[in-house]
């Protein structure tokens, strides 16, 4: 759930000095078409026509975050198959919604978090899923399958999950922080916060700091959580568009919103960083693994998500992107520095307080209009 | 050389693909968004085009025009600050030898070989707290500061590094950056044509330098001027990844705000009529300019 995943990986190479390779070059200079992606064939199919093992043409298309699969897994896939996966990358789930709204280009896989499930199950983009087909959900942890968005997974399979917390250096806080109040409500760390530049996220943790469920969210509280954050605006040094590690890491600010994941990242490089979720509880998310509607190669698709969900293949796209995985046979292969770690996998009574946030429609503009009157106060 | 009246075949030939290209993949779809602009959301993924007006009148909200009107201030003073440091390296290019020409219009266009955001988070890592600007800053804080004592001054306390990203400034310091070339081509284009004996009589009859900048150069430049300034103040005013990425909170700028219509709040109408504020915007500055430069030549 990142919004510049691309620019994350590459900015932190560039700003490094380590040697840029010629991938991360590449994938940095893909981003430029961000903001005016409309639809298109991103995804072209290659020139194998041979057939697979499922009677259909031995080719994929799949359309994932950047850096956001193991270094061998699609290499791997073609050799036990015969099936070649290509794979193309987007770096919101706005722009993945907004290629798909018109009609599916072409796509077999693609990989949505669990707010953007619901809306496409409610807009009818995806295709249900036919259990029979993918045995590894047997891998995934059972508390990951009968989840608000998406009731006994008739539509996803869950691919990693991560949740929101405060990022920070332990250096300089005056103790570690417990709770929202120091990113919100607080002028304690004046000039070195830098929040997330997602208005549904921003807004409905401010609901979850001021006590409110965030799947209980009323225009009141909307305009509740927006005077607070006028109020606090002075204190903010910026938005970041989900490049918040890169910002601690440099020094640029002290505290940052940011997702378990990519601070558990830089806390491999920088022993003075930590992570908390605050005892409010948090909102967290889930990437998931689906079949558009309209999906050339749909047989192809479910072997490609159950080659995903296999324990074996888990662990290796686990040991690259370092996110929290739901695949408990994976995680049970990890080393102990993985699977006990606080940060990725945050303690049991942070994540009783935590929830998933449901789309909803209705709001959506709401929280829009809200950050937009924020930034421009 | 033939008129095209005389040779209709090859004109039509020659100008048929530029025709259809300009119709189908920008009229139409520009034509689309315009629509789309007087419509509503039937469903998460239709716009129905109802004919309504309720997009324009909610873009006229204060808040929108706030936004629009601060973004034309950040583009207006990108604009300034791009003619009062292009004019200057244009007339520098314009006035090497024909040896040096080549080489330094190469280092203006340079930049344009490297992707934009390449180049922005190249700034990030200029202008950071522990960036090269800060760096050289504090080094040269540090070691001519150990001199004051020397001179009977006080020595200086340690160096507190500038807070030269996430603000406003970030955002204008960017856009200059990105923006240089598209005034700087114009104008030497502009001032490269220009009669260098006018300048020399200008000189010979007693007018000083900047004199003759003002009252010679600048108005047969003029044309180069108005194009550099079009060019340079219709992207800047669109600009949205620069205050995205050097902004600090309320940096955002009218671009940011269409973008997110069309992204995160999935409001395409909305993000359509303002798109077209925007444009209705541009398009009258542009025939206010044409009107005003009509006249000047009609009463010369």
């Amino acid at each position: 759930m990142s919004t510049f995943r691309t620019s994350d990986k590459f900015a932190r190479q560039l700003l490094r000095h380590n040697g840029i390779g010629r991938r991360s070059m590449l994938q940095g200079m893909g981003i430029a078409a961000v903001g005016i992606s409309f639809g298109g064939l991103a995804a072209c199919s290659g020139s194998e026509t041979g057939t697979a093992s499922t009677g259909e043409e031995a080719t994929l298309n799949f359309y994932n975050w950047d850096t956001y699969i193991g270094e061998t897994t699609l290499e791997d896939f073609e050799a036990s198959s015969g099936i070649a996966v290509n794979m193309s990358l987007f770096a919101t789930n706005d722009e993945l919604f907004a290629k798909l709204r018109a009609g599916n280009p072409g796509f077999d896989v693609i990989v949505p978090s669990n707010d953007f499930v619901e809306r496409m199950v409610q807009s009818d983009l995806l295709e249900p899923l036919d259990h029979s087909l993918i045995p590894n959900m047997a891998n995934v942890d059972p508390t990951f399958i009968d989840v608000a968005y998406d009731q006994g997974r008739a539509y996803s399979m869950p691919y990693t999950w991560l949740a929101l917390g405060i990022g920070y250096r332990k250096s300089k806080v005056s103790s570690p922080p417990d709770s929202w109040k120091v990113l919100f409500d607080s002028n304690e760390y004046a000039n070195r916060i830098a929040l997330l530049s997602e208005a549904g996220d921003v807004i409905r943790l401010g609901a979850k700091y001021l006590g409110h469920s965030v799947n209980e969210i009323t225009p009141e509280i909307i305009a509740e959580v927006e005077a607070m954050m006028i109020r606090q605006k002075p204190f903010v040094r910026t938005f970041h568009e989900d490049n918040g590690q890169d910002l601690l890491l440099s020094g640029e600010v002290d505290l940052v919103l940011e997702y378990n994941g990519d601070i558990a990242q830089i806390m491999l490089e920088d022993d003075d960083i930590d992570f908390v979720i605050p005892s409010e509880g948090s909102q967290l998310n889930s990437d998931n693994l689906c079949i558009p509607k309209g999906a050339p190669h749909p047989l192809n698709a479910h072997m490609f998500i159950n080659d995903l969900l296999d324990a074996e293949v888990g662990k290796k796209i686990t040991e690259t992107i370092l996110y929290p995985t739901p695949n408990a046979a994976a995680k049970a292969l990890m080393p102990p520095e993985y699977s006990n770690n606080p940060v990725i996998f945050p303690s049991a009574d942070r994540m009783a307080v935590s929830e998933y946030a449901s789309y909803n429609e209705a709001l959506q503009p709401l929280y829009e209009e809200a950050f937009t009157r924020i930034r421009a106060a | 050389m033939e008129s095209w009246r005389t040779a209709k075949g090859m004109f039509a030939a020659v100008a048929t693909v530029p025709t259809l290209w300009l119709i189908g993949f920008f009229i139409v779809p520009l034509g689309i968004v315009w629509l789309y602009s007087f419509g509503t959301n039937a469903s998460l993924t239709e716009i129905e085009i109802s004919g309504t007006f309720s997009n324009y009148s909610r873009a006229l909200d204060p808040l929108y025009l706030g936004i629009l009107w601060k973004s034309i201030l950040v583009a207006a003073a990108t604009t300034v600050i791009c003619i009062v440091v292009g004019f200057p390296v244009a007339l520098a290019i314009v006035f090497s030898s024909n040896k040096w020409k080549p080489w330094l219009l190469l280092a203006i266009m340079l930049p344009f070989w490297t992707n934009l955001l390449i180049r922005t988070y190249a700034l990030i890592a200029v202008l950071r707290r522990e960036g090269y600007a800060n760096q050289s800053l504090g080094w040269l804080h540090d070691n001519l500061g150990g001199l004051l004592p020397l001179v009977g001054l006080p020595a200086p306390g340690a160096y507190e590094p500038l807070e030269l990203l996430y603000n406003n400034f970030a955002v204008i310091f960017g856009l200059v950056y990105v923006h240089l070339p598209f005034m700087v081509l114009p104008l030497y284009a502009a001032l490269d044509r220009l009669d260098k004996s006018l300048i020399e009589a200008s000189l010979d009859l007693g007018a000083g330098h900047f004199r003759t900048l003002l009252a010679i150069v600048a108005p047969l430049a003029a044309p180069g001027i108005i194009s550099g300034v079009i060019i340079t103040f219709v992207p800047a005013l669109g600009a949205y990844l620069t205050p995205d990425l050097l902004g600090g909170p309320d940096s955002q700028m009218i671009a940011n705000v269409i973008e997110r219509q069309f992204k995160r709040a999935n409001d395409w109408p909305f993000g359509a009529a303002l798109s077209f504020i925007l444009m209705y915007a541009t398009f009258i500055a542009i025939a206010f300019q044409a009107m005003k430069s009509r006249q000047a030549e009609a009463r010369q």
